[in-house]
């Protein structure tokens, strides 16, 4: 199936399984005895590429992979990973369930949220550079307060430590 | 070992021997610390009789649920020319549990090897590892692990010379604690949404792909290696109370301890010297209040129960809570118990897949009622609100995300009702400020 | 599978179904409703709204009925406490997030949550002062409304669209209490079936633009019948308030078209409250046509039959298998051309259901029709009425050139429900009620004899077609009488109509029968 340039409300959508890009998604079809099963797999490409998942990225992959686009929203929705809106150049990821909380992860929370200029959950900082999310146990936590920031996973994170570990993201 | 920190005498290092060491990381590094014995010698063996061997040593799930590993991989038909699956389950998001990333991160032969034997035992030329999506580092590691096995042939169409065909793919998961349930980790796979499915069919019968499947946790996997090569009786007589718990368990030990981290212990190991002896104990001035001991998912324990526990299956449902995954949270007399089960809820209503609807709705619920107390407008009424609420949430669903909510509220309220009449009182919460 | 009967007691009542039947179905059998949402004798059984939880003895939890097969010796119980109370606790989960819209809702009146919460729910809400979630209402295409507010995730949307319409345009969104259906900009509802699913939809969440805030279910009169869009003959029930009919719903027929009826079906009703209808029969004297009785009417009939050697007759393929019966037995003798016209369009299958689909035959009767006699030719037929010594028309849709041809004729007759000024030379119109007005039967391509029945009043002085024939008939010979009911009709259609010997409206029932040597799913 070659790609094609899909208008959507006046933009136009670049494909994105196109030379390298869909060599990595064709290496993933031995894999699984069905096209769907590529679907997380394709969706990460997607982000890998893109930084987010969008409404015309989402009908390519369907169309990929046989499947409608209604559905491929569902699984996007679904999932919590997949960005569904552009985000900041680094997407922080703190942990603030129980165990992390016990630990003091709402401290981190604060510090990272002044350091980037985010201010609030969920927002993007000002220059664009950062978005910091709260998420669901990442499961290190005995090494609290663990943070993503976009694929570093960054164990024992203190508010102390937060200056200098945004300094290798600026 | 307890990583970060040094092992303890009074550990049994058996998974943890490595973690911490980096050269057990590759293939070689691998080998020359005693690894993939254990697959040639499965390999030579009927793969019936390695089940045999599984079911003989006594090894349960350890992914939470506890159910004989043995059992479980007898329940796969005989081959039929229908593809048999392992699936791995690597999702590992219950709060309090970090053990399964250390094993992928230190010592991924291990796992890699379980797997492999695992797959041949029940017949599965293919097996996925779902590693959820936030482990980025597991996945690199394991990802260069598998690479190197397959170049060594420890994997591939012909592993070690046997003939046999034995592949082994990571899955990424992508932010879904559902998806640490085996039927809605199948689902996953399948390009699904994590919905978990109805049983029966149970996955031996109809699990991947509609094919005969068999999941099973990376703690678990990781120690059929050892099994073999050391025996069924070896993992059987690491058993230090019931008969019915053998082998060892990783602790994973967090929250408001000295030395957090993973301590593997034999099963039915005083839980008093968990927490004070290996763990370091209480920070100064702080006394144990309470231990949610298998992961978030389990009835609270008081002090006095944790104190007297034993850590195996039958030891902790004893003191009325359960082993589960031993994501072992612990809680000193500063912690603000009320607000803590308020984000345990919270978690639950964010996992929640909405099929059910006392989950959906009633997981949501339970956090808006938690909120008002905490921030002080709660009224008596609203805790007999909770325990009702708790009942229709249990044993009414698919699966048991909304039991898993429902239990730390219900031990909650019944052990620790000052706390919440503190809040009843009128006491506000400084912790919502944030939220 | 074999047929092994499995005995239990559901209620109190012993119940023996076949091996692998679900406690829900095999509660039927014993006359018990389970309470539920996602279960649908039409679709996959998820089990996730958790109403049909039953309590079984000596099982430790409550089990979903519509997915637990029976057991031998099986005790269930339905309205114990237990079993009630876990129904109760579901009804509070899903009014919580549920808007209090019964006031402004179109389901009200028909609601499954309504009628459960009624019988068994809680009497107050313990969800004080929360806020509910809110998601706008959307735009789903063709007739469908989403208030996702209303919705309740039964997901039997999803699955119609899924496993029956094979078309999955709709999915579930978002996880926990955020979870909506959703649907994309680029891939509307727009399934030739797609108006399922706000019949399959248990509340007001998904519903439909046309009838929206027309009427309220409980000022409804509702009768069964039959489509009258093509040959399929899906059972249908016509909803009428004040002789009005104001909505087309499918009626369950397993046999034809099981819960179903198309999109092109359902909204196709309008033509049922015309008001431009012949009122009167009309009699044409000194050039103009005069208001006669019956009467008068019918003798002029017999006397145009009674003159004319040759016949041509032209019916709508819409006319019920009475009214074509009794008008070939009123020009029995003479030398006929008959014909029925049937208008064609494009297949749409529903490929989830065997044998469903909107046909190309575009008529309810065709197949009726052809069994009566009517063989020849539509255009040949037409083409000879300005030469037939009589021509009959019965209520057919002529087109301006056929219209002009049939005005041609040395004496025309209309049995006419609506008025047509083209045929301006007609000798006589006499009006007759359409399929909504009388008692009559269709006869699908499957060679099913279907009964419609009555839903609204005839106009003025409107009768059924199968009356104003029989009625002429009898003035033709001695010793006739007309048959009084449209049953009679029917089961005196066998003196000229082999097939249908001996067949009776008790024995057609409201789901059918199919005629005897009958091929079915004949190709047409």
């Amino acid at each position: 199936m070659s790609g094609h340039a899909t208008a959507h409300g006046g933009e136009t959508h670049e494909p994105v399984f196109t030379g390298k890009v869909r060599a990595q998604l064709e290496a993933l079809f031995p894999r699984y005895p069905t096209r769907q099963a590529c679907l997380l797999p394709a969706l990460w490409i997607v982000q890998e590429q893109r930084g987010w998942i969008s409404p015309q990225a989402m009908a390519e992959v369907a169309q990929e992979l046989g499947v409608t686009p209604a559905y491929v929203k569902g699984v996007v929705t679904f999932y919590t990973m997949y960005h569904q809106h552009p985000v900041g150049r680094h997407f922080i990821q703190v942990c603030t369930t129980s165990p992390c909380h016990l630990c003091g992860s709402a401290d981190v929370v604060g510090a990272l949220l002044r350091h980037t200029g985010c201010g609030e959950l969920g927002a993007t900082s000002a220059d664009g550079r950062f978005t910091v999310v709260e998420v669901e146990c990442l499961g290190a936590c005995g090494f609290a307060t663990p943070i993503l920031v976009d694929d570093d996973f960054i164990d024992a994170v203190t508010p102390e430590r937060v200056p200098g570990i945004l300094e290798r993201y600026r | 070992m307890g990583y970060p920190h040094p092992s303890h005498p009074k550990e049994t290092v058996v998974l943890s021997q490595y973690f911490g060491d980096e050269g057990a990381r590759s293939f070689d590094g691998w080998v020359q610390r005693g690894g993939y014995q254990a697959l040639k010698q499965a390999l030579a063996m009927a793969p019936e009789a390695i089940t045999e061997v599984v079911k003989a040593s006594g090894l349960r799930g350890r992914g939470g649920a506890g159910f004989p590993t043995g059992l479980k991989w007898s329940f796969m038909p005989k081959p039929s020319g229908k593809p048999h699956y392992l699936c791995c389950n690597a999702d590992e998001s219950e709060p309090g549990t970090f053990k399964d990333r250390e094993i992928m991160r230190w010592t991924p032969h291990a796992l890699i090897e379980g797997c492999a034997i695992s797959a041949f035992a029940i017949g599965a030329e293919r097996g996925y590892i779902y590693i959820r999506g936030e482990f980025t580092e597991p996945i690199r590691i394991m990802q260069a692990a598998l690479d190197e096995a397959y170049a060594k042939g420890a994997l591939g169409g012909d592993v070690f010379g046997s003939g046999k065909r034995i592949d082994l793919y990571i899955h990424r998961g992508a932010g879904a604690y559902i998806c640490g349930e085996e039927t809605a980790l199948m689902n996953s796979i399948e390009g699904k949404r994590g919905n978990p499915r109805i049983k029966p069919p149970f996955p031996a019968a109809a699990g991947l792909f509609g094919m005969p499947t068999t999941i099973n946790n990376v703690e678990t996997l990781a120690a059929v290696p050892h099994i073999l090569t050391r025996g069924a009786a070896w993992y059987k007589g690491l058993c230090l109370s019931s008969p019915k718990s053998t082998g060892t368990k990783l602790f994973s030990v967090c929250g408001q301890v000295l030395k957090p981290g993973n301590y593997e212990v034999t099963m039915g190991f005083p839980m008093k010297d968990l927490i004070y002896d290996l763990a370091g104990g209480m920070r100064p001035g702080r006394s144990l209040k309470a231990v949610i001991p298998g992961g978030s998912s389990v009835a609270i324990m008081t002090a006095a129960e944790a104190e007297s526990a034993l850590c195996d299956y039958e030891g902790i449902a004893e003191k009325g809570s359960s082993l589960g995954s031993a994501g072992f949270i612990v809680i000193d007399d500063s912690a603000d118990l009320v607000y803590e089960i308020y984000r345990l809820a919270r978690f639950y209503a964010h996992e929640s897949c909405a099929q059910c609807t006392n989950c959906r709705e009633g997981t949501a619920w339970t956090v808006k009622i938690l909120e008002r107390i905490l921030r002080g407008e709660g009224k008596p009424a609203d805790l007999d609100l909770l325990m009702d609420l708790a009942e229709n949430m249990t044993g009414k669903t698919i699966c048991p995300l909304s039991d898993s909510c429902a239990v730390p509220v219900v031990s909650g309220i019944k052990k620790f009702r000052a706390d919440f009449d503190r809040y009843l009182a009128g006491a506000k919460s400084p912790a919502l400020a944030g939220v | 599978m074999a047929d092994e009967l499995v005995n239990l007691t559901i209620e109190g009542v012993p119940v023996s179904v076949p091996k692998g039947t679900t406690i829900i179905e095999a509660a039927k059998q014993a006359g018990i409703l389970i309470p539920h949402y996602c279960y649908h004798p039409s679709l996959s059984s998820p089990a996730v709204c958790r109403m049909c939880l039953v309590d079984v003895e000596k099982q430790p939890k409550v089990l979903p009925s519509c997915v637990t097969t029976v057991a031998e010796g099986q005790v269930v119980h339905v309205h114990s406490e237990k079993a009630k109370q876990a129904r109760e606790g579901v009804l509070e989960f899903l009014l919580i997030n549920h808007p209090l819209d019964c006031p402004i809702c179109d389901q009200a009146g028909e609601c499954e949550l309504q009628d459960f919460v009624f019988q068994e729910g809680r009497s107050g809400t313990r969800y004080a002062d929360y806020p509910k979630r809110f998601n706008p209402v959307e735009d789903f295409g063709s007739d469908i409304l989403y208030v996702a507010n209303r919705c309740i995730l039964c997901t039997r949307c999803v699955r119609f669209m899924e496993e029956v319409a094979l078309e999955p345009v709709i999915e579930v969104c978002e996880r926990g209490d955020r979870a909506y259906i959703g649907i994309t900009e680029d891939q509307k509802l727009e399934h030739a079936w797609a108006g399922n699913v706000v019949d399959l939809c248990p509340v007001g969440s998904l519903i439909s633009k046309d009838f929206l805030h027309k009427a309220r279910a409980w000022d409804l009169d509702k009768t069964a019948s039959v489509c009258p869009g093509c040959s399929q003959g899906c059972n249908v029930m016509i909803d009428t308030r004040d002789d009005v009919v104001v909505r087309l719903r499918p009626r369950a027929n397993l046999d034809v078209n099981r819960h179903f009826i198309c999109d092109t079906g359902r909204s196709d009703y309008r033509w049922m409250n015309r008001g431009d209808r012949v009122e009167a029969p009309l009699v044409r004297q000194d050039g103009r046509l005069r208001a006669a009785d019956w009467d008068a009417a019918l003798e002029t009939l017999s006397g145009l039959v009674k003159g004319a050697s040759d016949v041509v007759v032209l019916a709508s393929g819409r006319a019920s298998t009475e009214a074509l019966g009794w008008l070939a037995r009123l020009v029995d003798g003479k030398r006929v051309t008959a014909a029925v016209r049937v208008p064609v369009g494009e297949e749409a299958p529903l490929p989830g259901v065997p044998n469903l689909a909107l046909r190309t035959q575009r008529a309810p009767n065709g197949d009726g029709a052809r069994l009566a006699g009517y063989v020849a030719a539509w255009d040949a037929a037409v083409a000879g009425a300005k030469d037939a010594a009589l021509t009959i028309v019965l209520d057919a849709d002529l087109s301006d050139a056929e219209a002009t041809k049939v005005n041609l004729g040395r004496a025309v007759v209309l049995l006419a429900t609506v008025e047509d000024d083209r045929l301006d030379r007609a000798a006589l119109v006499l009006p007759v009620s359409t399929m909504a007005e009388e008692n009559g039967t269709f006869i699908n391509r499957d060679q099913r004899v279907q009964r419609f029945l009555q839903a609204r009043g005839a106009p003025g002085m409107a009768q059924p077609a199968w009356w104003v024939a029989a009625g002429a008939w009898e003035q033709l010979g001695p010793g006739r009488h007309a048959p009084a009911t449209a049953a009679e009709a029917f089961a005196r259609l066998g003196e000229t109509i082999p097939a249908l010997g001996g067949m009776t409206y008790a024995e057609v029932g409201l789901t059918g029968r199919v005629l005897d040597g009958a091929a079915v799913g004949g190709a047409r």
